[in-house]
């Protein structure tokens, strides 16, 4: 197999490697914003426990969330390294730097990190308390689950946290105003009958995902303090 | 109208390929509006030598938009502020009166300054030289239009084909990535029946070269695309990514 290891080490390799990642961490964007809408439901957080429980205990949900842990590691070390070959590339820079791309493009690591740090909160504030931290239980339909909801809750009382958490989400949404069309051109799917069309739901799906994302903290601190 | 115009430029001048190298600034008065940008150059250069100093280096040789020799970033961005054309086909006009004009070479690992603006660019010539070619039978002389060819292919194939290697694309790329050239190398022929038998190995072959020249990858931002004189599109590098994959994926391993 090691032509696949050569195939894959190219730089157009490496490059595949982040846009596949970068498209299932979209599609897993799409899965969890679904899920966490439930947080802003009238029913003192019932549908989001149950989803959570459910989640919890499918063994199929576990193998997707590994992979998504995978996945994520992939993205990272890969935007590492192409980072450095790209830097490597140009030893000596310009004293008048150019402009003629968008601003975004030219800086997915910097965002990418400032999404890192957002995860690494994330995971630590939500996943960690969640699986091994002191969560009180409720009891819904005569079982006994875990209260996540009332974990967010008292999460997003806190404005600092909720203000991190919709200011992350500006990071995202400019991460993906690039990475969206960006994977589909590195995939080869560029063609004048319908990459207008990958480049508008792009625009779309940056602007809609982080936003409906940054609405729930920003709902839930508002229920909070009336 | 012709008119006269002053200017500051801050050239960059390197001795040779180990010297540092730095910015020197050079005041030049009563440039004519009609004057090419390499004319420009010319004059500068006329005044340093009666003034017993070393000229400018340069590339340059057609100075009509053709050959890809003239290279240099100004006021950063290759080739000058006007789209979809060379610097010698730039004009002083372009330039407002009293402005300053910063001159720098292409920047790349792969493009080492030999001396000022002066760049070695052989790396694309080893990247062409594995495989942008049609190995061809000569014979007999074919008649004209034997294989026919759609017109829209025809078109396809010659858009990429107007590229003019002059590494514009690597020089504006913030990876300094040289896809936009080989993406056009590789689609002007993969597109064309006289050069479908060698496809997979030319793509296999030449994005091997391309990364052992140490160019960057490619982040889709669409410098390359935006700066190119011959205003090639990204379409090759999507193009490329295809040919590529196809061949690693689909044809026997050597
Ligand atoms: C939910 C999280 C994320 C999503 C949905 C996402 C999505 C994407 C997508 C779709 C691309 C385009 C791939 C291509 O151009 O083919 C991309 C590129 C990139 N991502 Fe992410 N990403 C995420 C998180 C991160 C993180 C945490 C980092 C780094 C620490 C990162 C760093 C990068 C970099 C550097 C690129 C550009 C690579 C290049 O073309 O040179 N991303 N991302
Ligand atoms: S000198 Fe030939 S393209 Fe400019």
């Amino acid at each position: 197999m090691s032509w696949l290891h050569t195939t894959m080490n190219s730089t157009l390799g490496k490059k595949v490697l982040m846009a596949l990642t970068g498209l299932f961490l979209i599609l897993f964007l799409v899965i969890h914003l679904l899920g966490n809408l439930q947080l802003l439901l009238p029913d003192q957080g019932a549908a989001f426990n149950i989803y959570a429980h459910n989640m919890a205990s499918n063994p199929l949900i576990r193998v997707v969330s590994i992979l998504n842990f995978a996945f994520i590691l992939t993205h990272v070390v890969y935007s590492i390294v192409l980072t450095r070959l790209n830097k490597n590339a140009r030893p000596v820079g310009y004293a008048v730097p150019n402009k003629k791309s968008a601003w975004a493009s030219r800086n997915m690591g910097i965002l990418g990190t400032i999404i890192l740090l957002f995860i690494i909160i994330h995971l630590k504030g939500f996943w960690y308390e969640l699986k091994f931290g002191k969560v009180p239980f409720v009891e819904i339909d005569g079982i006994m689950m875990k209260n996540g909801f009332a974990l967010v809750q008292a999460a997003y009382s806190n404005p600092i946290y909720s203000l991190i958490y919709v200011i992350a989400m500006v990071f995202l949404g400019f991460h993906l105003s690039h990475g969206f069309q960006s994977a589909f051109q590195t995939l080869g799917l560029n063609h004048n009958k319908y990459t207008t069309f990958i480049k508008k739901t792009g625009l779309a799906f940056s602007i809609l995902i982080p936003g409906l994302f940054a609405m729930i903290p920003i709902i839930m601190y508002l229920k909070s303090i009336t | 109208m012709e008119e006269k115009r002053n200017y500051t430029l801050k050239i960059w001048r390197q001795k040779d390929a180990n010297d540092k190298g730095g910015f020197v600034t050079y005041p030049l008065n009563d440039i004519s509006t009609d004057m090419s940008f390499l004319e420009m150059i010319d004059v500068l250069n006329e005044k340093l030598i009666a003034d017993g100093q070393e000229p400018v280096h340069f590339d340059h040789d057609c100075r009509e938009g053709i050959c890809g020799m003239c290279s240099m970033v100004i006021n950063g961005k290759p080739h000058g502020p006007k789209d979809a054309i060379t610097t010698c086909q730039l004009h002083m006009r372009s330039f407002d009166h009293g402005v300053t004009i910063t001159v720098e070479p292409w920047r790349a690992k792969a493009f080492p300054v030999i001396r000022d603006l002066v760049v070695d660019r052989t790396s694309f010539d080893r990247i062409i030289q594995a495989g942008g070619y049609v190995s061809v039978n000569t014979g007999g002389v074919p008649d004209a239009n034997e294989i026919p060819i759609p017109k829209k292919i025809a078109d396809d194939a010659f858009d990429a084909a107007t590229c003019i290697g002059c590494g514009a694309c690597v020089a504006a790329c913030k990876n300094a990535s040289a896809m936009l050239f080989v993406s056009a190398k590789i689609s002007q022929l993969a597109m064309l029946p006289q050069g479908k038998v060698e496809r997979a190995s030319r793509a296999e072959d030449m994005i091997a070269q391309m990364d052992e020249e140490g160019f960057g990858a490619c982040t889709n931002t669409g410098a390359c695309s935006a700066v190119c004189p011959k205003e090639i599109s990204l379409e090759h590098i999507a193009r490329m990514n295809r040919e590529y994959f196809t061949a690693k994926f689909t044809a026997k391993k050597s």
